[in-house]
């Protein structure tokens, strides 16, 4: 159903454009594809498979509609959707990019933005974003519909912005997919919807090709999905970067990431990402250079810290443990974590087997727990 | 789109005030292009009264019926096109700078 959930975007994205009406476009896309999944097994899949969805979307739009009041001119609007023979201009740029904009507009709040984005344009069940949320069904509809109301109460445009407005509103739209990417975890702890970030990252590019900056994210994306399945071993422990299984990294996503970021220039802080996630999908990982890429990210506490065990391996333990000492916002068993391993390096390996212990027994998690109380005992 | 825009001082105002825009110039521009209906300063909140009836009775009582730090000291009602423009209305007003400004659809009914 690929051409189902490629279609389920346009098809909502064009209807809401053109209705005004959220419910309306959810509802016949959401028809189409149950339409799909009924007679396609039995009658075969459709040579043109979207055209055959927006057919039904449409259709089904025309008669909801006539049995409302609506205006005959919307009416028309409608019935010439996706039509071959329809004049051209009635398709105006991509409704899929007003969609996602109008979706992560700043006046929503960053959970409804999330939520909006995953139900309207990925068309997720409600169901399984509480779930990935941890909230029940019933508050994230509520969230959803609250959303939708305020959209149309207060008017917020369905519309990309142009110039200096873009430039501002574009990091809240990519920071929305970098929040599903990296949130919104199942019952694995695995990421929920780190593939539907993908598929929307891909959206985006193919929607704004010239924006470097969506493009790295794109990169970032596929650089660190593509060590997914490296990151636990076969009882579940975290394994750390340095110690996975390479053969396990998934080959095709970073050669695809690299490429992105061969024909992306750095502008912002994921190509930045981007670029640190490929030096160490290298063979041997250039240390100066991620030290490099680290001294240009905002630094949060979490680059801050990542960036002392760059400037650690790059230009000694010492260069490490200095930059940790002005770290603060962080949990201990992170500062301690590093502040062991670098310790171990500069051949002090009494300290850091204690700092490895000192550093499990305030580790948030039992995985981490086990993980460190590993090192300390490798140290 | 007719939007109320309530003006209000805000605990943590923005300390750099260089750059701040004016407030007659705010005015003058957005009730030339048609954008501000109309809008007052109100008086201080200690002049307010509350009104109720219950039970048939009107029951008054002094002050604004919600005693905050942060108090509405004025509103304009705006009309635009979205909130989008609402939005750049109201980020051009001084008292974004060293208040806050709530901007919200009015219903028709």
């Amino acid at each position: 159903m690929e051409a189902g959930r490629a279609s389920y975007a346009r098809i909502v994205a064009t209807l809401i454009r053109v209705t005004g009406d959220w419910a309306l476009a959810e509802d016949c896309a959401q028809e189409a594809l149950a339409a799909a999944l009924e007679k396609w097994p039995r009658d075969g899949i459709p040579g043109n498979p979207g055209g055959w969805l927006m057919t039904v979307a449409r259709n089904r739009a025309v008669d909801l509609l006539r049995r409302t009041a609506v205006e005959r001119r919307k009416l028309e609007e409608v019935a010439m959707l996706w039509n071959p023979s329809s004049p051209p201009g009635h398709e105006i740029g991509d409704d899929r990019l007003r969609l996602i904009f109008t979706c992560c507009h700043p006046a929503l709040s960053l959970e409804a933005r999330v939520a909006l984005t995953l139900r309207t344009i990925a068309g997720v069940p409600t169901g399984d974003i509480a779930r990935a949320f941890l909230v029940a069904e019933p508050t994230m509809t509520r969230r959803i519909t609250r959303a939708k109301t305020k959209i149309a109460e207060a008017r917020i445009p369905y519309r990309v912005p142009e110039g200096a407005e873009l430039v501002e509103r574009l990091p809240g739209v990519l920071g929305v997919l970098y929040l599903l990417f990296t949130r919104g975890y199942d019952a694995d702890g695995e990421p929920a919807f780190a593939d539907e970030a993908i598929r929307l990252a891909r959206l985006l590019v193919s929607l704004m090709p010239d924006e470097p900056e969506v493009s790295g994210l794109l990169a970032l994306f596929l650089l660190q999905h593509s060590r997914r399945n490296a990151r636990h071993d076969a009882s579940g422990r975290l394994v750390t970067l340095d110690r996975q299984d390479r053969g396990r990294w998934d080959r095709d996503m970073i050669d695809e990431g690299r490429a992105i970021l061969g024909r992306t220039r750095v502008t912002g802080p994921y190509a930045v990402q981007a670029r640190i996630a490929a030096e160490h999908t290298a063979e041997v990982t250039d240390w100066v250079a991620v030290a490099g890429w680290y001294d240009r990210l905002s630094p949060t506490p979490a680059v801050q810290l990542n960036r002392a065990v760059a400037h650690g391996y790059a230009f000694g333990p010492a260069a490490g443990l200095a930059l940790l000492a002005d770290i603060s916002g962080m949990p201990a068993s992170y500062l301690l974590a590093v502040e062991a391993d670098l310790t171990a390096r500069s051949g002090d390996r009494d300290r850091a087997v204690e700092l490895f212990r000192r550093a499990a027994e305030n580790a948030p998690s039992e995985v981490e727990r086990q993980a460190l109380l590993d090192r300390a005992g490798e140290t | 789109m007719k939007y109320m825009m309530l003006v209000c001082t805000d605990t943590e105002p923005e300390t750099d005030l260089s750059g701040a825009p004016d407030i007659d110039a705010w005015v003058e521009e957005n009730d030339a292009s048609g954008r501000r209906v109309t809008g007052s300063v109100l008086g201080e909140p200690s002049s307010a009264t509350t009104v109720r009836v219950r039970g048939g009775e009107t029951l008054l009582s002094d002050g604004p019926f919600a005693e905050t730090k942060e108090v509405i000291v004025g509103f304009d009602i705006l009309e635009c096109a979205d909130l989008d423009e609402a939005i750049k209305v109201a980020a051009a007003h001084p008292m974004a700078w060293t208040g806050r400004l709530e901007i919200r659809p009015l219903v028709d009914l």
